[in-house]
C-alpha cells in the first residue's frame, strides 16, 4: 500500500485485471503479450481521462467491482455497459467523473458486452513495470498485482484528482442480441482444411463456449474438418488466430494467448473486429466472414478513424466540471 | 523463405518445414539481423523452430518496406551461413526420486535402466530450438530416440517449478508450476526465467544446453 493510498477494493468482481496495451519486445523468452480483451474501449477511457493510450487500467469482466476511493480522483469508464453508482447516485458509461475522498464506487447490473475498462486520471494504475509493461499475464502469474486479478483488500496507487472538464464519448458500438459477425482473413495452413470446413466456418453460429478466457474463446458447433491430423511443428501466433486442435472444436485466440502454438489454423479474425470479440460473453454467439487483405486494411482504418473521431468530440461534447 | 501475411499484424517468415539446427540458425540469425536493424512499426520478432514471426503495428508499417527489409535480411544470412557463436549453458539436474518420478517409466519405454536413461540425457548436447508455452520455457531438440518417451496421454494438473522432462524428441524445463504432460526425470534448481534479471531468460534459442547431474 502507498503512503497517498488509492482505490481500496471491497469487492473485487469476477476478474478485474490491470491492463496496458501489452508487454511486447518479449516473445523472445515466450512471453505473452496480454494486453485488454477491447483495445478501442481501453484507449478511449484512458483518452477521456487524459492519460496516454498504454496507460494501466482495471479490465472488468461480467461482474464488477466495489471500491472506495481513499483520495480524490477523476474515473472514466468505457466498453460494457454497467449500472455504475458513486455512493447513491448512478453515473454514466462514457463521461469523466470525479470521486472524492470516501466515496465508494459500485458497479451494477450489465446491460450489454462484457468487459468494461475503468481508467483513472494521472496515469492510471501506478505500479512498477515488469519488462516495460504493467499487463496481466494470468497464467505465467506476471504484471499487475503480483500477477492475478484482483481481490478484496487490494489497495491500487493512483494520483490524486486532476481536475479534468467533463469528457463525453459514445464508445464502442457492444455487439447486440449476443451475436457478433466478425471477419476473417483464411489462415496459413491452407493444406489442413478443404472448402467444407471453410464453408461450415462461415454458414454457421458458433458458441462462446463457458470454458473460455481471457486466453482464448472456445467455439461450440460443428467441427472443423481438418484434411490432416499431423500438427504443425509449432509457430509463432498472434491475436485473432482461430486455431483447430483434432478434434475440429475451433478455439480463438485473445489477449492472453500464448506466443506460439502447433495447431493448424483456419483463419485470422482481422483486428478490426477484435475489440467487439472482446466484448462477447461466454454463451453468446460468432457467424464468421470471409474477407480480403484489402477489406481488413479499410476496416482497421475505418476504426481508428471512428476511435480518433471519437476522441475529438469527447471535448466539445462535455460539460465543463 | 517464402513470407506470409498471418491476418493483418503479423508477416511469417517461413523456411522449409522442419525440426533441423540449420534450419534453426538461419530464423535465429534472420531474428537477430532484424532487430538490429529496426524496422518501424514493428513490435516484436518471434522465431519458431522453422519459421519466425515479425508482429507488426499495422497503421505504423510500411508493409513493403517490411517485405524487402525481412528478404534482404534472410539473403544476408544465407550468404554469411548464419552460424554466430552461441554459449553453452549446463543445467544441474537431481534425477530420479521423488523429484523424477516418471524416470522409471522411461526406462522401461527405453528397455534400460534407470542410470542409462540419466547418462544418455546427460550426455547429449541440445539445440535450443525456441521459447513459447510459459515465459522462458526453452523447447530442447535432439534427445536421443531410445529415450523419446512419449508425453501422458492426460496432463498433470501440477508440474512443479524446476521439473526436467521429455516428450518424444524434446527435452526442457519448466520455469514455473503449470500443468504439464511431460515425462519428469528430475529437477534443476536453477532459475529459468526472472524478469528482475537481465537477460531475464536464462536460455535463448540457438544456445546449446548440457544437464549435468548433480
Amino acid at each position: 500500500m502507498t503512503v497517498g493510498g488509492g482505490l481500496r477494493i471491497l469487492k473485487p468482481g469476477l476478474l478485474t485485471t490491470v491492463q496496458d496495451l501489452g508487454r511486447w519486445g518479449h516473445q523472445v523468452d515466450g512471453v505473452p503479450v496480454a494486453g485488454p480483451m477491447d483495445a478501442f474501449s481501453h484507449r478511449l477511457a484512458n483518452h477521456l481521462v487524459g492519460n496516454p493510450p498504454d496507460a494501466a487500467l482495471l479490465e472488468i469482466t461480467l461482474i464488477g467491482p466495489e471500491f472506495v476511493a481513499e483520495l480524490d480522483v477523476t474515473l472514466a469508464v468505457c466498453g460494457a455497459d454497467f449500472d455504475i453508482a458513486r455512493d447513491a447516485e448512478a453515473v454514466p458509461t462514457g463521461v469523466t467523473f470525479p470521486v472524492r475522498a470516501g466515496q465508494t464506487v459500485r458497479f451494477g447490473r450489465r446491460h450489454g458486452g462484457a468487459r468494461a475498462y475503468l481508467a483513472i486520471a494521472g496515469g492510471g494504475v501506478l505500479i512498477p513495470p515488469v519488462l516495460g509493461s504493467r499487463a496481466t499475464h494470468l497464467v505465467s502469474r506476471m504484471g499487475g498485482l503480483d500477477g492475478r486479478a484482483l481481490l478484496a483488500g487490494d489497495v491500487l496507487p493512483v494520483a490524486a484528482g486532476a481536475r479534468l472538464r467533463m469528457n463525453r464519448a459514445r464508445g464502442l458500438t457492444l455487439p447486440s442480441g449476443g451475436r457478433a459477425r466478425l471477419r476473417v482473413l483464411p489462415g496459413s495452413q491452407g493444406t489442413w482444411f478443404g472448402e467444407d470446413a471453410w464453408r461450415a466456418l462461415t454458414s454457421v453460429s458458433f458458441r462462446v463456449s463457458p470454458r473460455s478466457n481471457r486466453m482464448g474463446y472456445r467455439l461450440e458447433g460443428p467441427p472443423l474438418a481438418r484434411l490432416s491430423q499431423e500438427e504443425p511443428i509449432s509457430e509463432p501466433l498472434g491475436m485473432g488466430a482461430i486455431q483447430v486442435p483434432a478434434a475440429g472444436e475451433p478455439i480463438l485466440l485473445m489477449a492472453d494467448r500464448q506466443t506460439a502454438g502447433g495447431y493448424p489454423k483456419i483463419g485470422y479474425v482481422i483486428t478490426a473486429d477484435l475489440c467487439v470479440a472482446g466484448q462477447l460473453a461466454p454463451g453468446e454467439f460468432i457467424e464468421f466472414d470471409r474477407c480480403s487483405e484489402r477489406e481488413a486494411v479499410s476496416a482497421l482504418i475505418a476504426r481508428e478513424r471512428e476511435l480518433m473521431a471519437q476522441m475529438a468530440a469527447a471535448r466539445d461534447q462535455g460539460a465543463s466540471a | 523463405m517464402k513470407l506470409r501475411l498471418a491476418g493483418d499484424t503479423l508477416l511469417m517468415a517461413e523456411y522449409e518445414p522442419a525440426i533441423d539446427p540449420a534450419v534453426n540458425a538461419r530464423v535465429v540469425a534472420l531474428a537477430d539481423a532484424l532487430r538490429k536493424r529496426g524496422v518501424d512499426g514493428v513490435r516484436d520478432v518471434v522465431p519458431g523452430y522453422c519459421s519466425l514471426g515479425v508482429h507488426f503495428d499495422p497503421l505504423r508499417t510500411d508493409l513493403l518496406a517490411l517485405e524487402r527489409a525481412v528478404l534482404a535480411d534472410a539473403r544476408a544470412v544465407d550468404v554469411s551461413g548464419a552460424l554466430l557463436r552461441r554459449p553453452t549453458i549446463e543445467i544441474p539436474v537431481r534425477y530420479g526420486g521423488p523429484e523424477g518420478p516418471d524416470l522409471d517409466e522411461v526406462a522401461r519405454f527405453a528397455g534400460c535402466s534407470a542410470r542409462d536413461v540419466i547418462e544418455l540425457h546427460a550426455a547429449t548436447p541440445y539445440r535450443v530450438y525456441m521459447l513459447g508455452f510459459v515465459p522462458g520455457f526453452a523447447y530442447l531438440g535432439g534427445v536421443p530416440a531410445v529415450i523419446a518417451a512419449p508425453r501422458h496421454r492426460v496432463p498433470r494438473e501440477r508440474v512443479p517449478a524446476g521439473s526436467v522432462g521429455i516428450a518424444g524428441q524434446q527435452t526442457g524445463v519448466y520455469p514455473i508450476e503449470t500443468p504439464g504432460g511431460w515425462q519428469l526425470i528430475g529437477r534443476t534448481t536453477a532459475v529459468m526465467f526472472d524478469p528482475s534479471r537481465a537477460p531475464a531468460s536464462l536460455l535463448a534459442p540457438g544456445d546449446t544446453v548440457r544437464f549435468v547431474p548433480a
